[in-house]
């Protein structure tokens, strides 16, 4: 069994890497990353089958690919902590001459970044090739992909989306963080997309609810869920119901914290409500 | 001069056709995509004797590039397949952020380029191309000349690791490269030697440099010939090497000026050795509807071209 205290803890820590990337170089975009913490650490300290190290290759292991690449302050950390480089380097983000680009990047061959993403849109295609190398492989592990809900108005998902239930590649789980923002506001507001749910199905996906996507015991158990899932010929989707900002109460429910790093005053508020527990770097 | 003999007629289509046929054999980690148009790429045998390595990914080629970068993640060589225009300009963004920037090992493999895919007209006829490829940093480009050529780049491609741009084409052209020839990808072909005017070419526009040359040497003019399949890289030395001796060239190409073989040529020039030059290629235009060789003549990319081109840098030296 997880012990969910430890893995909350990890989460409390990630928070406090998020902001504090983020501040030193006051830019890059912590309303998402926030949001997608719980689900960062569940993936990687609980749910992927991980090798030691790192080989792009990744054979006999689980891949996971990010497709909101803005939301690198979480996967830097969550990578870092994950042992695939030295926390220490987070004080490099985004600066000249480092590893940690603003978006990720396998140009500067950052150890655990498999595709460069930041346009948005491109990441499912890459998963589902990479996907059906594993099947021409008899590669039996999973690739798991992260996804925006304002990134499925790029017409290139539905590409994929179709794509993936037309040639039943089930050993993929895409899950969509359904926060309900974007830049210019709400996705209602910008452009409403309707039913999420309806449409992946429409597509011919199986589809899942984590509707407390910010509930550790809530992830792991949607993740489960969704794993019994594959193998049986669809494609599985998760739509993850997050709250952009979790866990910094002035960031919470506004897509103000979208792309704008904390000042001094907030980023202190905001590590006051998130203990140190795995040392800071 | 040295004599080419043309073999037969036949569209360098076949020879990336060819080419995947031989690498289904012997290269197992090949894998072909196609965006529903396996028939015009010339597919059809490595679809029904490697159906498992084919996928057919329908009317969706930013998906199909997408796909591609990500089937290289465990080891697989992807060529993703389908028409220049289709294979560029309509996935730019996929082809730079999936393939180039992350450094995927991707042959982008694209028919129907130029003008001389024909009667389709200018939605298709992408002029474009090349300049689009050779800007993205790491991209390699190839623009073979022949049947041969297409088939040697083809499977001469599948051992280089990174990413590749081959651009063939549709019409059925003089096939007079060594049959099974190596290709070494940046490497330029000297092809015929000459002293009074280099004719650098690429593509379909070669056997109208080689006929030209011959015209040429009817009048007394010795003109170099030398066939740069590879745009970028490019090869620099044999460029310089041959206007050390012959002071000007004509570059010929089926492109735009603006961004294709012909510009790289004068970036080379301007820099090591500025000598007079002359551009065979589209003159920042979009194509029409048309037979190939009206177009070819309309727009100015033939062996009549070449020559006219050669007497107006001669009169200039």
């Amino acid at each position: 069994m997880p012990n969910i205290k430890e893995l909350e803890d990890f989460v409390s820590q990630v928070r406090r890497d998020i902001v504090r990337q983020v501040h030193q170089v006051s830019s890059g975009h912590p309303g998402g990353s926030l949001g997608c913490t719980e689900f960062f650490v569940a993936l990687y300290q609980e749910v992927m089958k991980r090798k030691e190290g790192f080989d792009m290759d990744g054979k006999g292991e689980d891949l996971f690919f990010l497709s909101n690449g803005h939301i690198s302050p979480v996967f830097y950390s969550v990578l870092a902590r994950s042992g695939y480089f030295p926390v220490d380097e987070l004080n490099t983000f985004r600066k000249i001459d480092s590893r940690l680009q603003g978006h990720p990047t396998t140009h500067e061959g950052l150890p655990g970044i498999r595709v460069a993403s930041g346009s948005l849109g491109q990441g499912l295609s890459v998963a589902l090739g990479a996907a059906q190398t594993k099947k021409l492989n008899g590669d039996d592990n999973l690739v798991y992909s992260l996804h925006g809900d304002g990134e499925l108005q790029e017409g290139q998902n539905w590409e994929a989306i179709m794509y993936a239930a037309a040639n039943k590649v089930d050993n993929i789980i895409a899950t969509v963080d359904l926060n309900g923002q974007q830049i210019d506001g709400s996705t209602d507001d910008v452009l409403n997309m309707g039913s999420v749910r309806a449409k992946f199905e429409a597509f011919g996906w199986d589809v899942l609810d984590i509707e407390k996507g910010n509930d550790m015991a809530a992830i792991l158990e949607g993740l489960k869920e969704a794993k019994s899932r594959t193998g049986k010929g669809k494609p599985v989707c998760i739509l993850l119901h997050t709250i952009m900002g979790n866990g910094v109460d002035f960031m919470m429910y506004t897509h103000a914290w979208h792309g704008k790093a904390p000042n001094d005053e907030q980023l202190e508020k905001a590590l006051a409500q998130n203990p140190e527990t795995l040392g800071d770097y | 001069m040295k004599k080419f003999t043309n073999s037969g007629n036949i569209d360098t289509r076949s020879g990336f056709g060819a080419g995947m046929d031989e690498l289904g054999k012997t290269h197992e980690d090949v894998v072909a995509l196609c965006a529903d148009l396996t028939g015009s790429l010339k597919l059809n045998d490595f679809e029904k004797n490697h159906p498992e390595r084919f996928f057919q990914t329908g009317i969706a080629e930013a998906n199909m590039i997408g796909m591609a970068a990500g089937m290289t993640i465990g080891g697989k060589i992807p060529y993703a397949t389908t028409f220049a225009n289709f294979a560029t300009g309509r996935v730019y963004d996929q082809i730079r952020q999936s393939v180039a920037y992350s450094g995927k090992n991707v042959k982008i493999c694209a028919s129907h380029a130029g003008l001389t895919l024909g009667e389709d007209g200018a939605t298709h006829q992408i002029l474009e191309d090349i300049g689009l490829m050779k800007m993205l940093p790491g991209m390699t480009v190839i623009n073979p000349c022949d049947f041969n050529q297409t088939k040697a780049a083809t499977i001469a491609i599948a051992d280089y690791d990174g990413p590749v741009y081959l651009r063939f084409g549709r019409p059925s052209v003089p096939n007079f490269t060594e049959k099974d020839g190596k290709f070494e990808i940046g490497k330029a072909l000297h092809l015929v030697d000459g002293s009074d005017v280099t004719i650098i070419a690429t593509g379909h526009l070669v056997w109208h440099a080689l006929e030209a040359a011959e015209q040429l040497e009817e009048k007394g003019i010795s003109a170099e010939v030398i066939n740069i399949h590879t745009i970028k890289p490019l090869d620099e030395e044999a460029i310089l090497n041959s206007v050390k001796k012959t002071r000007c060239v004509v570059t010929c190409e089926e492109h735009n000026y603006l961004g294709g073989l012909g510009e790289s040529v004068a970036g080379v020039l301007a820099k090591n050795d500025p000598v007079y030059q002359e551009f065979i290629a589209t003159n920042d235009t979009f194509g029409e509807s048309g037979t190939p060789a009206e177009l070819m003549e309309k727009y100015g990319l033939n062996t009549k071209s070449i020559v006219e081109a050669v007497n107006r840098v001669l009169a200039k030296k």
